[in-house]
């Protein structure tokens, strides 16, 4: 009987062509994505290098970062956006890649069409040139993001020079309240260990209450691994896993399925296998969450307090004040019933159809509040669509909320989709700093319910007490 | 692709005593557009850097004029944080920065500085902020950063040692990269897809 090995040494070590004696291991990665961002200087290095892609099947292309998210049937207003878009069009044709390019039924945001496409599968190996490809990891897989000479990399040899990270795990068990979602789980667990607190680190998350998540709530979680500086997060494949893969457009089919799914049985950590570092969380200790700083670290349960002066490390101070003062908010003040002028629900964090329907359950026959401005950016074509089919986007017309067109948006503001400066916005997405949503933008990061009900009372509110 | 190396700078200094400095502070999204990798320094630390009208914001350290020419950056721990982007690398690389020094630096950044030949140099908190004081006690201090012997020198002769993997220090002081190494075992590669099941 070998070692008990934690699962993602189990898949790292099984993609590892070549170690180096005190140097990174050549990973070879099944599944590479890339977007028009991150890319183009990557395809200009092979074209100095007067190299082809090693593997033209193993790369899948979208374009999500710079999209409009109205009017996507036009050209794209912004020169620089369309140019940049018209440049990955060009290399796709160029080193043969497939492209789901604007108007295509399976263009979306990179991280909601592998696992939606059957391109993200249990026990692979999937970079994008994107920090929240560690979303894929909720399927079982090692998943994280890099850099573009990385992508280079990907490109040219379908490998990647990398040092094994440090293993850590997270477990949670017990009873979730009502009202809280995955999304409260991962903010819970972020300012709990805070945003730098699991650098170095690859993530194993577990316990009964993971388990008990459905695939799309479990994606939410891993998404943001990388906001505790995780080089990635993972989510061991079960029952759940196998359903929600089961027929989707790439994954392999019939008997091959079946041949897979013997495999991705034995994708466990192993009993007794060791991590550098275990945390447990109970699920009843997590609440409604909400950011009131600068990075997702700076979290709070809705119902409490920013904290005070004294609460915050002498070192830590200057930022922290800093942060506060970026926010307009003081020390110690509660979030509660404080008012909001945008609401975005939206980002690979939460644009998938499970986060359409929470919000659409909670505001059916609601209107949103005056003054507020609510944009819904659903992740992917195939995400609008079934909502559409559902009848959702009636659901938000009624309530007034603005139903667009896949992209990521205002998770990052490259598109025109910007908060104005000074103007608060309650996010579904991942990041609150300085600036991501359009410059002086103040983000308060939350659940697609969280912002569903402020988009409703027009302030944060706590929705246990609505639900 | 790069013939850069890096062994041995002696340099001013540029103090940024702030924590948790993200990549969208290094360079913020809007300034993504770009398909090259040149010109990003202009949009360095854009919105510390500028007011909305682009005039520059008093106060900031790469407006103090004490400050300029410093090739090496000096910033609070966690530095890097966030994003993938390499453009915070390039943008970094382009303003003219050979070396950042901190005491905590996030996986992803570090990875894209040393692949851009700029040195993510850690060191303990304690010696960072005997860094801040003499940087900021005298801006003509010089730094030494000594890659060969992986120790950072300051002029009143305090020194500390910074770890940095062997093989990356490799890559720097002889101006490889990463792609070189990996073409080199291409035949392995294709040998390891041939040879995979799932």
């Amino acid at each position: 009987m070998s070692q008990p090995t934690t699962l993602f040494d189990k898949i790292w070590d099984a993609h590892v062509v070549k170690a180096m004696e005190g140097g990174p291991d050549a990973v070879f990665i099944d599944r590479h994505f890339i977007h028009e961002v991150t890319s183009p200087q990557a395809f200009d290095g092979l074209r100095k290098r007067g190299i082809s892609v090693f593997n033209t099947q193993r790369t899948t292309a979208t374009a999500d970062h710079n999209v409009p998210t109205v009017n996507q049937h036009l050209p794209i207003q912004e020169a620089l956006s369309r140019h940049q878009v018209e440049t990955l069009r060009k290399n796709c044709a160029e080193f043969g890649i497939e492209l789901y390019d604007l108007g295509h039924p399976f263009q979306g945001i990179v991280h909601i069409i592998g696992p939606e496409l059957g391109l993200t599968l249990p026990g692979m190996t999937i970079v994008c040139g994107d920090s929240h490809t560690s979303t894929h990891g909720a399927l079982g897989n090692i998943a994280f993001g890099i850099g573009t000479s990385e992508v280079e990399q990907v490109l040219a040899t379908q490998c990647i020079l990398q040092y094994k990270p440090k293993r850590m795990r997270i477990n949670i068990n017990g009873q979730l309240q009502k009202g809280v979602t995955s999304k409260d789980i991962i903010l819970y667990i972020i300012s709990k260990i805070s945003a730098s607190g699991a650098t170095g680190y690859f993530v194993e998350y577990a316990g009964d209450t993971i388990r008990s998540l459905s695939m799309e709530a479990r994606m939410t979680i891993c998404n943001m691994s990388i906001e505790m500086g995780a080089r990635g997060g993972l989510i061991a494949p079960d029952e759940v896993t196998f359903d929600y893969i089961r027929g989707r457009r790439f994954a392999p089919q019939g008997e091959a399925f079946e041949k897979a799914l013997e495999h991705w049985r034995t994708l466990k950590t192993d009993e007794g296998a060791q991590f550098d570092l275990e945390l447990d969380f109970p699920a009843e200790d997590i609440a409604p969450m909400i950011t009131y700083g600068t990075n997702p670290g700076m979290g709070i349960k809705v119902s409490d307090h920013v904290p005070n002066l004294n609460e915050i490390p002498e070192s830590e101070l200057a930022s922290y004040t800093k942060s506060l003062a970026y926010m307009g908010l003081e020390p110690g003040t509660g979030l509660l019933n404080k008012p909001v002028d945008y609401v975005f629900i939206g980002s690979c964090t939460n644009a998938r159809i499970e986060d359409l329907r929470t919000v659409a359950e909670f505001v059916r026959g609601k209107k949103k509040a005056e003054g507020v401005e609510v944009w819904i950016v659903p992740g992917s074509v195939q995400v609008s669509n079934q909502a559409k089919a559902e009848g959702l986007d009636q659901v938000f017309r009624e309530a007034g909320f603005e139903l667009r067109e896949p992209g990521c948006s205002a998770c990052l503001g490259m598109n025109e989709d910007k908060v104005p400066a000074g103007k608060y916005c309650i996010s579904t997405s991942n990041r609150n700093f300085e600036g991501r949503q359009g410059p002086g933008a103040r983000t308060f990061l939350a659940s697609p319910i969280t912002a569903a009900a402020a988009a409703v009372t027009g302030k944060v509110t706590d929705v246990r007490q609505l639900v | 692709m790069s013939k850069e190396t890096l062994h041995k700078l002696v340099s001013t200094a540029a103090p940024l005593r702030i924590e948790n400095i993200d990549t969208d502070q290094i360079i913020p999204a809007r300034f993504l557009k770009a398909t090259t990798r040149e010109g990003f320094g202009d949009n360095l630390f854009r919105d510390w850097r500028y007011n909305a009208d682009n005039t520059p914001k008093a106060g900031f350290v790469l407006n103090d004029p004490t400050y300029t020419g410093a090739r090496i950056l000096v910033a609070g721990k966690n530095f890097g944080m966030g994003s993938s982007r390499e453009h915070a690398a390039w943008a970094l690389h382009d303003y003219g920065f050979k070396v950042v020094i901190s005491s905590f630096f996030a996986d992803i950044f570090r990875n894209n500085a040393l692949n851009n030949f700029v040195l993510p140099a850690q060191v303990s908190d304690a010696f960072l902020a005997e860094v801040f004081n003499a940087v900021e006690a005298d801006p003509k201090t010089e730094i030494i950063v000594d890659l060969e012997n992986q120790e950072i020198v300051l002029e009143n002769g305090r020194k500390e040692s910074f770890a940095i993997n062997p093989y990356k220090k490799q890559c720097l002081m002889n101006g490889y990269d990463d792609i070189d190494y990996l073409l080199s075992l291409k035949e392995e590669i294709k040998a390891f897809q041939e040879a995979q099941v799932f």
